[in-house]
């Protein structure tokens, strides 16, 4: 499964990072990374994270 | 009853109407899930309506059908899954069924509320062409028409939406005073620190800002303040907070004295089958204290859906259902959080600012708000319960939250 972040309507709200921490986290130069590829047991992390968006940027697949 | 056909009426089809059936969905496929939304439009996001979308609407930068396609929430509910009735108000509990404003029952297994709030409204006569809430995309371009530049706007209520709304006006070139009772704007949830400093920036933007005073009364051009004072207005925004919608329970046992109260497993105590989502759910979150309260926050609705399905999923597997009084085996403890968007700042807050007896700066200088980051701590006791950064990088915040984390993984001291 991949993790897709459409950085250009992401707001960094940071819910993802609540929502999936071992996924997305903010680098030190306060971007947002994650990991791209994710095996089954981060799926429902994933896709807490990509409900948590409030501009919908996360997209699973 | 065959639980894996369970029906399920999921009363308001916002965010928290939409993500409950989603959850509901795939924790038992076979359920019959009924979603109710009283609103014409498929489920939207609100946030942007006091921001974006109204200047987007006000600017003439898009039509109301494009900024109403860009909100649309993204579902990932199959076609089949759910039936969706729009334009259709549950009105009342009868026994195991639900009267619809068309007339007809629904019978139902299980209820969900998520009927959400409205804008409370003061019970004053006069100037109604004029006044305005904002809660519903009507309401945002109904007010986006008011919004031209040199219009004069009357903002009751500093709260975040009354906030977010002179700032977006001031945006447009519209003209602002924003009315509040309080000693200063957003005071319950900032902290007088804060609010100070969110006062001196919503000054610096231009708009008249009249703290420690009400509304006494409508004029068919403007208001009259309790002091005497009549401000001219070509629109009125009344932002005084919100109602929980749920007159149409009355009568269903459950608690409703503000909104609807619920167990660590959303189910409403005396009403054993009805469950509560969203910002209509009254919840104590261990995380702080044991009051129930109602959460406005935008990370509710999807943390409490995940719960309620959580709920029905047991109950299918062999929970007892009936009296509901069962203790639920895990806490229901969501961190908090919310943001606004003010003058190009984002406002970022996690856990319970409204709490803490005590404001910190921990980076920054509030004097240089909207001007250079601040990140303040917020204590009750002498434990952080909250941290908020106005125009912080959200790095510079997330380690601050750090701290934060680790107190709330604590218990909280008896």
């Amino acid at each position: 499964m991949k993790v897709h972040v459409d950085m250009s309507i992401c707001l960094l709200h940071g819910q993802c990072v609540i929502a999936a921490p071992q996924i997305f986290s903010f680098d030190d130069a306060g971007g947002l990374v994650w990991v791209t590829e994710i095996d089954d047991s981060q799926l429902a992390d994933a896709e807490a994270a990509s409900d948590a968006c409030p501009e919908q940027a996360i997209v699973l697949g | 009853m065959a639980m894996g056909g369970a029906r399920i009426t999921i009363v308001g089809a916002s965010l928290a109407g939409l993500r409950t059936a989603e959850a509901v969905a795939a924790a038992l496929p076979g359920a019959r899930i009924t979603l109710l939304g009283d609103e014409p439009h498929a489920p939207y996001n609100r946030p942007p309506l006091s921001k974006d979308v109204m200047a987007d609407l006000a600017g003439g930068l898009k039509t109301p059908q494009a900024a109403l396609a860009e909100l649309a929430l993204r579902s990932k509910l199959a076609p089949e899954a759910v039936q969706i009735r729009l334009g259709v108000a549950a009105q009342a509990v009868e026994g195991d069924a639900l009267r619809l404003s068309d007339g007809s029952l629904l019978r139902h297994d299980w209820l969900v509320a998520a009927s959400g709030i409205r804008p409370r409204r003061l019970p004053l006569p006069g100037a109604e062409p004029i006044r305005h809430v904002l809660r519903r995309f009507d309401d945002a371009a109904g007010l986006a028409r008011a919004l031209r530049p040199g219009a004069q706007l009357v903002v009751v209520g500093a709260g975040f939406i009354g906030c977010e709304i002179a700032a977006t006006a001031r945006g447009l070139g519209v003209h602002v005073t924003l009315i509040e009772p309080a000693a200063q704007p957003m005071l319950r949830a900032l902290g007088p620190r804060v609010a100070a400093a969110m006062a001196a920036l919503h000054r610096r933007h231009g708009v008249t800002l009249l703290t420690g005073r009400r509304v006494a009364g409508f004029e068919p051009g403007g208001v009259v303040l309790d002091d005497g004072q009549a401000i001219a207005a070509d629109a009125i925004v009344e932002a005084l907070g919100s109602l929980p919608n749920v007159e149409w329970l009355a009568g269903s046992g459950a608690d409703l004295s503000d909104g609807v109260l619920v167990d660590p497993a959303l189910i409403a105590p005396g009403a054993p089958r009805l469950l509560a989502v969203g910002d209509v759910a009254r919840f104590a979150n261990p995380l702080f204290d044991a009051v129930p309260r109602r959460v406005e926050h935008w990370c509710i609705p999807g943390l409490t859906a995940r719960r309620a399905a959580q709920t029905l999923a047991a109950r299918a597997a062999g929970g007892t259902g009936g009296a509901g009084a069962e203790a639920p085996e895990t806490p229901f403890a969501p961190l908090p959080s919310f943001w606004s968007d003010q003058y190009g700042m984002r406002l970022q807050a996690f856990g319970a600012p409204a709490l803490a007896e005590t404001q910190t700066v921990v980076a920054g200088d509030l004097s240089q708000i909207g001007q250079a980051p601040v990140i303040v701590e917020f204590a009750r006791a002498g434990r952080p319960v909250g941290v908020l950064g106005l125009g912080a990088a959200p790095a510079d915040l997330a380690r601050h939250r750090a701290r934060l984390d680790a107190a709330l993984s604590q218990p909280v001291p008896a």
